[in-house]
């Protein structure tokens, strides 16, 4: 059974205070690139840059969005049935000296974002990079730590969390889920 | 995808898929750095039983831009010409560990006798064998014709409604026969133009128009696409035609023929070119023509196609 | 070797009639129903199983001399005992080539030894099979072999003239020319049926012309000198054309059909599995249906295997690399049921006939084959052909495995044969080496002529 832990509302608020976390620790929009890590995070990252060009004036948000695939840099590969990547996309401005936000829905084992800094390693040397997701659910294997959480929720390793969005999913919310069915 | 060894048994979301991948892969050769990670650790042979240097290093650059390490056997002066059997070799490459085996072999078949073996495990690419296919050429070929003829907008398409003529000796080619399958599962219609002696006995049964006459066919169709194919010498020591001047007049992609193209339509060539036979250097040169994209499209399609075989679990055999 | 006596009991004739056939010394003694059986004799439940003459096979590829790797004079008349035959006749693409004396009566001593079956070299036309110039006919024809038969199979004897000369010349000796049409030029490097398949694959096509030509060629010059003629392995609809023309012109030629070229397309090469490599190559569903046409009226004389032993490296590999050939003794019978009895083709007294009695008529091979009247040579078969089973390389017995109907479900089994009253496999069990060895050295004793 999935008990439902963000609704609609829940996940605009979370999105709406990480935009303004990071206007603040950048001191506004200037040199700001915001990249989604497929497939949620990069719905997730558009949001994030619709809302900050709302609070900075004058900001185009696709000079400032783009996303990052990391399946090429993932550690697992050859773990899974062969991955069929999604376009890498920076913004024009690159991101060479820039504060690089890395977006993604959930942050768990922390595998997934390591890859992400490899790609970005690749792509170019960015100021700094910040790592925002919308929900944290702990269990690291690596030293990685979020810098804008929408919300920590403890779990154990045999759940599951969903999250839905409207652009890919056609509804709006973050679920658990007790993972029965591998048993 | 567990091999790669004719695009006939390519479906048309698989093909879309590999171009698709490529694209991504084309993006990394814009890059400064153009190498990823993702097959660090795998093993990829180029196995070459038939001289070609261009579709070696073609792959070879593909493997490494993918982290892969690669080995070239090349079995021209080696045990392999003094007898050495194909499968003594692939049981070699199997003690060895290797992940792929990317094989050229003047046998047609002989990519799909390795696959089929339970002399190694590896996923196997054919990277041409005989008069049978060339599957990465004819993939580099659609992909080409994609960017050029949808700028901007290629992914996720077919070649629905293009027109594609290719000339020359389709007899003996094996770029024909995997540009035939791939560009009908992509939409594309194809026209074979070539003397009678060259066109292979039964073409009349295949999905494709056939002409003896090239500019008959280029006036009539208009075509988006014009494919050269490469004649070479030893066919006329045969008697398929009487002469390369006689050839070259009635066959060949010369400069008035260009000049009564359609500004918009592309030429084609898969290399090694003869100019001033099949093709003439102003239309080998020419804004037209795709030549040398081809050349750097391969290496993406070989990435791609490296990547679909080599990234994910094995998978079971079928 | 004690001489036994056999009594098949309840064994149906070719011609349907039921027989209890009773064998005894070496020959059949009665067919009469309801003989009871001579004490010592053996008694064999033959009910349900149809008895042939001793099939004969007029294109065996035994490999001995020089190729003993893929098969030997013995371990080829095993494989025709396990496939109900009681002789075949040896094809001279030996190293040395049997195209001297000296081989084919080598061939002739190793046959006799072995005791398994009657061989019967055929002698080259050319030396060396060179198709330059013809061998020594006459000295293989007087030969202890006697040779009658005389092929360059394997190679075509292309010289027209040359041609002309080996029909006139083997007149003499009334033997005959087998000739294995292809043209040579309109082969080179041929490697399956043309046409629109073997363009798909990129296999250099072997147009049917390459056979139809020829064979028209050699029916013209046949009847020009007024020579026999005999075509081995048609295989297209156009060669079945040729030579049915060529009968109605009262030309005196014989033609031949392999049991592979009867049941299997070139389809099967879609795989690039070297075991479908084949001369002549396997061709269209069309071509099948008019060979077994041919055979049905006649057109087409005998069914012969051309079996052709080779070792596993020779096709173990890609296709252009792989050796030519079939093994086809084993096989041979349950073939033709499939193909050309259970269709209602053929019955068996057609089998017979195309499998024993003509085979033996155009080779010459006298006093070997019969009607089951009394003392008849005991030379025959008993066949269950009410068995379907899956084809397995467990059913070879020669020491080559390139069958290509391995895993295929044939009709009928061989389950007896009998050479000279000797039974070479018995309930499906081949007669051991020694026990053939001792059946040869009695037949010897006895003066059983070789070539009968
Ligand atoms: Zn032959």
């Amino acid at each position: 059974m999935a008990r439902t832990v963000l609704q609609q509302a829940d996940i605009a608020r979370a999105l709406t205070r990480i935009s303004h976390e990071i206007l603040e620790s950048n001191r506004g929009a200037n040199d700001l690139v915001i990249l989604g890590i497929p497939t949620r995070g990069v719905v997730l990252a558009d949001r994030i840059g619709r809302i900050i060009a709302g609070i900075e004036q004058g900001t185009d948000p696709s000079a400032i969005v783009g996303s990052l695939d990391i399946t090429m840099y993932r550690d697992d590969l050859a773990r899974h049935p062969t991955r069929t990547p999604s376009p890498t996309q920076v913004p024009r401005q690159g991101i060479d000296g820039k504060t690089v936000v890395l977006v993604d829905d959930v942050l768990y084992s922390g595998r997934t974002i390591r890859a992400a800094l490899d790609a970005l390693n690749d792509l170019g040397r960015p100021r700094v990079v910040r790592l925002a997701t919308l929900v944290d659910r702990g269990h690291r294997d690596l030293p990685i730590r979020a810098d804008f959480v929408g919300k920590n929720l403890p779990t154990s390793r045999e759940e599951r969390i969903n999250v839905r969005l409207t652009e890919i999913d056609g509804t709006e919310e973050v679920s658990i889920e007790e993972a029965t069915s591998e048993r | 995808m567990r091999h790669l060894l004719s695009t006939k048994d390519l479906g048309r979301a698989e093909a879309i898929q590999i171009l698709d991948i490529a694209e991504d892969m084309a993006d990394v050769q814009n890059r400064e750095v153009k190498k990823l990670p993702t097959l660090r650790g795998k093993t990829v042979v180029n196995l070459f039983f038939e001289d070609s240097t261009r579709t070696r290093i073609s792959f070879e650059a593909a493997a490494k831009r993918l982290s892969a390490d690669v080995i070239n056997f090349s079995a021209k002066g080696s045990s392999v010409s003094k007898g050495e059997s194909l499968k003594d070799t692939a049981q070699t490459l199997a003690a060895m560990g290797a992940d792929g085996v990317v094989i050229r072999h003047s046998a047609s078949g002989a990519p799909q006798v390795l696959a089929q073996s339970d002399w190694i495990d590896a996923g196997v690419v054919n990277a041409g064998d005989g008069t049978h296919e060339h599957p990465t050429q004819a993939l580099l070929d659609a992909f080409t014709m994609r960017r050029r003829l949808f700028p901007g907008d290629s992914r996720g398409r077919g070649l629905d409604g293009v027109s594609v003529v290719i000339v020359g000796d389709i007899l003996h080619s094996r770029v024909a026969r995997s540009n035939l399958w791939l560009l009908g599962t992509l939409g594309a219609t194809v026209t074979f133009v070539a003397p009678a002696t060259l066109v292979p006995v039964g073409a009349d049964t295949w999905p494709v128009d056939l002409s003896f006459d090239l500019d008959a066919t280029l006036a009539l169709m208009q075509p988006d696409v014009v494919m050269m194919l490469r004649i070479q010498s030893e066919r006329m020591n045969a008697a398929y035609f009487p002469s390369a001047r006689e050839y070259g007049r009635q066959w060949g992609l010369d400069d008035e023929r260009l000049a009564r193209l359609r500004p918009d339509s592309i030429v084609m060539h898969p290399g090694p070119m003869n100019r001033g036979l099949e093709i003439s250097a102003g239309a080998a040169d020419s804004a037209q023509s795709t030549v040398l994209e081809q050349v750097a499209n391969g290496v993406s399609i070989r990435m791609a196609v490296l990547y679909l075989l080599l990234s994910g679990e094995r998978e079971a055999l079928s | 070797m004690s001489e036994s006596s056999y009594l098949l009991k309840g064994a149906t004739l070719p011609n349907g009639q039921a027989a209890d056939i009773l064998i005894q010394d070496g020959r059949i003694t009665s067919t009469a129903p309801g003989s009871s059986a001579p004490s010592g004799a053996v008694v064999v439940d033959a009910a349900g199983l149809v008895a042939l003459p001793g099939l004969v096979d007029l294109h065996t590829h035994l490999r001995e001399p020089g190729f003993e790797q893929s098969e030997t004079v013995l371990t080829g008349t095993r494989a025709a005992a396990a496939g109900g035959f009681t002789s075949v006749f040896a094809m001279a693409n030996t190293m040395p080539v049997s195209d001297t004396a000296g081989v084919v009566e080598q061939v002739q001593s190793l046959g006799d030894a072995a005791g398994y079956a009657t061989v019967r070299p055929i002698g080259a036309v050319t030396v060396g099979l060179a198709g330059e110039r013809l061998s020594e006919i006459g000295a293989m024809a007087q030969s202890r072999a006697a040779v009658r038969v005389f092929s360059d199979d394997g190679k075509c004897v292309h010289d027209s003239l040359l041609m002309r000369r080996a029909l006139e010349y083997v007149k003499t000796f009334d033997g005959v020319i087998a000739q294995h049409a292809q043209d040579p030029r309109l082969t080179e490097n041929a490697q399956m049926n043309e046409g629109a398949l073997s363009s798909e694959l990129g296999l250099k096509g072997w147009p049917a012309v390459a056979e139809e030509s020829i064979i028209a060629r050699d029916v013209l010059l046949a009847e020009h000198v007024g020579a026999r003629l005999h075509i081995c392995h048609l295989s297209t609809a156009g060669s079945v054309d040729v030579v049915r023309w060529a009968k109605a012109r009262g030309i005196p030629v014989t033609a031949e059909a392999t049991p592979h070229h009867l049941l299997l397309t070139e389809d099967l090469i879609r795989s690039y599995d070297a075991r479908y490599k084949v001369n002549p190559p396997l061709r269209r569903d069309e071509d099948v249906q008019a060979l077994r046409a041919g055979v049905a009226d006649g057109t087409i004389d005998i069914v012969a295997t051309d079996h052709a032993p080779h070792p596993r490296e020779s096709k173990e590999s890609e296709w252009d690399a792989a050796s030519f050939g079939m093994v086809g003794l084993e096989s041979a019978l349950p073939v033709v049921q499939t193909a050309l009895v259970d269709t209602g083709l053929l019955g068996w007294d057609d089998v017979a006939r195309v499998l024993s009695t003509t085979p033996a008529r155009i080779g010459r091979l006298n006093g070997h084959t019969h009607s089951f009247e009394e003392g008849a040579p005991a030379n025959l078969t008993l066949v269950d052909p009410a068995d379907r089973s899956t084809f397995t390389l467990d059913r070879l017995a020669g020491k080559s495995q390139n069958t290509p109907f391995e895993g295929v479900t044939l009709a009928g089994r061989v389950r007896w044969t009998f050479h000279h009253g000797f039974p070479t496999l018995r309930d499906g069990e081949l007669a051991s080496i020694e026990e053939a060895a001792a059946h040869a050295r009695h037949l010897a004793r006895e003066g059983v002529p070789a070539h009968g």
